[in-house]
């Protein structure tokens, strides 16, 4: 490094704030490592305030909840959080998690990742742990496109809407997350806007508290790409939008809440139900077919 | 550390390459597996989801090979010892998570039970030809440990040094049998518990806070790890990234952590090389091969020095890191190296490297599909001694 660099990275420290003025997250958060990548009026960082606020009101250990992100802009979301973090590949968090959590079933795993990563290139991790009942809560941060590479087309782009590598709007049909979600078996789908602070939270909170498969698709405004290449106007624009366009409701069939471009969302919790998890499907069945032969699986800190 | 008795099989079996690295893998101590099936490894993946229940491990099939790698990574993660089994069309879907293991410093056991390629190529018969796939096929500079057994008997033996490599280097470890190797029935000896060493994981006991996922002084080896839900709160990134785990993309933390990736193995490859040889010392020609071909060889070997030829033969039990020095060496006394290999000219590549112009070194392909002819190989120690 040359004497220059060396005067620029060392000299800025900002002392701590006082007290009274720290960051009332600040146990959840690698404080260190803020500010964060996201771009102003970006949905992400709302989006992580609520997944912390939903962890805080489950009351569960923190010291027992994992966080795996693939690869975008809501795969950094794992990098700032303060728990066992793990940024991943691309696609993979879905895989990576399971192996997190049949790894240690004392873990509580969840996954924070983008509808590019987790429904185009790990789409098929998405549907097979969904029907494997894979004790995981997935948040789905869905803004419409590929923001980290420059605002490309993705399996979420509405019909019409313009995106880098669909110059002329897109033609493809998108993805109905929630019925994908339910139809592959999951035991908790909802939706929620990077608005519906207070409702997210909640659903963070019942999602990481049900066991098996939990997934919440939360629509997150992309005002550097998504919203600016489609003149959708700023952040705040999107917001209203989803203030004025969002329609609750709740245990609709999930068959009904595709997203057209800039037509009404439905949100809601759509699915709540009870199945047993993969490793409470195994154990009782390992053990009706092997009787005392059966040892079942109990992570590292149990002998195995 | 010794293996537990009560879940090592052990006795004199009747068994195939296959069957005895599953049984290999339970003796040194892997309790978590992720796979899906191919030929010819899909042995070892049954093998294992028959015994894992019996002996408290976790056995999951996967939707695929990308999904198996990534969760025999995060599993690591958790405490445990993990693996995964495939073939050829397998292995090239784990590459890019083989080097999230890498980046991550991960120990685990990757078996590939090697067919002919490339694509589907040859599913049921045998192939070599993932030997540089092995060394180089995810993508960025790193290092690599890889272990090539000939036997049932190495497949159980070897496959407990793989695990306590990986252990000790916190490198994924590939195990590169073959076709033949895996579908062989030999005698395997498994050993009673108390005389199978095994290298434990190194888990780091110390203050919460001052704990480091990495050390990158290119030294370092079994920098101890911890697990997750045990209150560390550690961060890891397939991104370059520090002591601490976390990003940094800049030149300077690049130079940092793939040179550690690379020292680490490349600095310490005579603590990790094995290599077999006989009759090497006053040898015209040497023969170096690894895997099935080292036992075809033997039938060219015994016809030349009946002829009265010197002929010394050399194996790789450890192809990767490759045994530059010695190779280097040996090129100076030598009129020849044979490299008998079931592709067509891999290792040979790196043998002629070595050998820096001192000797020739003359390959004997084979595309796939079946073993050598060993009258192509005595022809060759025949050219090579003339």
């Amino acid at each position: 490094m040359s004497e220059i660099e060396t005067e620029f990275t060392d000299t800025l420290t900002i002392p701590p704030p006082p007290e009274e003025l720290r960051h009332p997250m600040e146990q959840f958060l690698r404080m260190e490592r803020l500010p964060h990548i996201w771009c102003s009026t970006c949905g992400i960082g709302t989006i992580l305030t609520a997944f912390i606020a939903g962890l805080q009101k489950s009351k569960l250990d923190p010291n027992k909840v994992a966080i795996v992100s693939g690869i975008g802009c809501s795969g950094r979301a794992a990098g700032y959080l303060h728990l066992d973090s793990f940024h991943t590949t691309h696609g993979r968090a879905i895989p990576f998690a399971t192996g997190l959590a049949l790894g240690n079933p004392e873990l509580k795993v969840a996954v924070i990742s983008g509808d590019g990563d987790l429904v185009a290139i790990g789409g098929n991790h998405l549907i097979h742990a969904a029907r494997r009942n894979i004790d995981v809560t997935i948040i789905c941060i869905n803004n419409f496109n590929y923001a980290m590479t420059g605002g490309q087309a993705g399996p979420t782009t509405p019909i019409e809407a313009n995106a880098s590598t669909a110059p002329y709007g897109c033609y493809e049909f998108p993805f109905n997350l929630p019925y994908l979600a339910e139809s592959s078996g999951a035991v908790y789908v909802a939706r929620w806007t990077a608005l519906h602070i207070r409702r997210l939270t909640n659903a963070v909170a019942e999602a990481l508290l049900k066991p098996g498969f939990s997934f919440i698709e939360i629509i997150c405004p992309c005002s550097t790409l998504y919203a600016r290449r489609n003149r959708l106007g700023t952040g705040l624009d999107l917001m209203q939008f989803y203030h004025d366009n969002a329609i609750i409701q709740h245990g609709v069939d999930t068959r009904e809440v595709d997203i057209e471009y800039q037509k009404r969302i439905i949100v809601g919790k759509f699915v709540d139900k009870d199945k047993p998890t993969f490793l409470q499907k195994r154990d009782t069945f390992l053990e009706k077919k092997l009787g005392n032969q059966f040892i079942p699986y109990r992570g590292p800190n149990h002998g195995n | 550390m010794k293996a537990d008795p009560i879940n090592v099989a052990t006795g004199n079996h009747f068994m195939d390459g296959d069957h005895a690295c599953a049984e290999g893998s339970i003796a040194a101590g892997c309790r978590f597996f992720a796979g899906y099936p191919i030929t010819p490894s899909t042995e070892v993946a049954e093998r294992i989801a028959m015994r894992f229940p019996k002996v408290g491990g976790m056995f999951i099939q996967m939707e695929d090979e990308l999904a198996s790698m990534a969760a025999v990574v995060g599993a690591t993660w958790t405490g445990i010892k993990s693996m995964t089994v495939t073939s050829g069309p397998g292995f090239s879907l784990m590459m890019e998570n083989i080097g999230l293991a890498v980046m991550m410093e991960t120990p685990c056991v990757i078996v590939n039970v090697q067919r002919g390629g490339p694509s589907t190529g040859l599913p049921t018969l045998t192939g070599q030809a993932d030997m540089m796939q092995a060394r180089w096929g995810s993508h960025g500079d790193y290092e690599i440990i890889a272990i090539s057994p000939n036997s049932p008997q190495e497949c159980f033996d070897l496959t407990i040094t793989a695990f306590n490599l990986s252990e000790q280097w916190r490198v994924p470890v590939l195990f590169m049998m073959d076709e033949c190797v895996g579908h062989m029935t030999e005698k395997v000896v498994i050993p009673k518990a108390g005389e199978i060493k095994l290298v434990p994981r190194r888990f780091y006991r110390g203050g919460k806070k001052s704990f480091k996922p990495f050390r990158f002084n290119g030294q370092a080896n079994m920098t101890p790890m911890v697990k997750a839900g045990d209150g560390y709160l550690f961060h890891l990134t397939g991104l370059t990234h520090d002591e601490q785990g976390y990003p940094l993309i800049n030149a300077e933390a690049q130079q940092k952590n793939v040179q550690h990736l690379v020292d680490k193995i490349r600095k310490n490859v005579d603590k990790i090389c094995v290599i077999e040889e006989d009759q090497v010392e006053d040898a015209e020609v040497i023969i170096i091969s690894y895997g099935i071909s080292s036992r075809v060889a033997l039938k060219a070997v015994e016809a030349a020095r009946e002829k009265g030829m010197k002929v010394g033969t050399l194996r790789l039990i450890t192809v990767w890191p490759f045994p530059e020095n010695k190779i280097h060496k040996l090129a100076s006394k030598v009129k020849a190296f044979i490299v008998p290999e079931i592709n067509l000219g891999q290792i040979s590549l790196e043998v002629e490297r070595c050998a820096a112009g001192k000797t020739k070194t003359i390959l004997v392909p084979h595309a796939g599909g079946w073993v050598h002819d060993p009258r192509d190989i005595f022809q060759a120690i025949e050219e090579g001694a003339a």
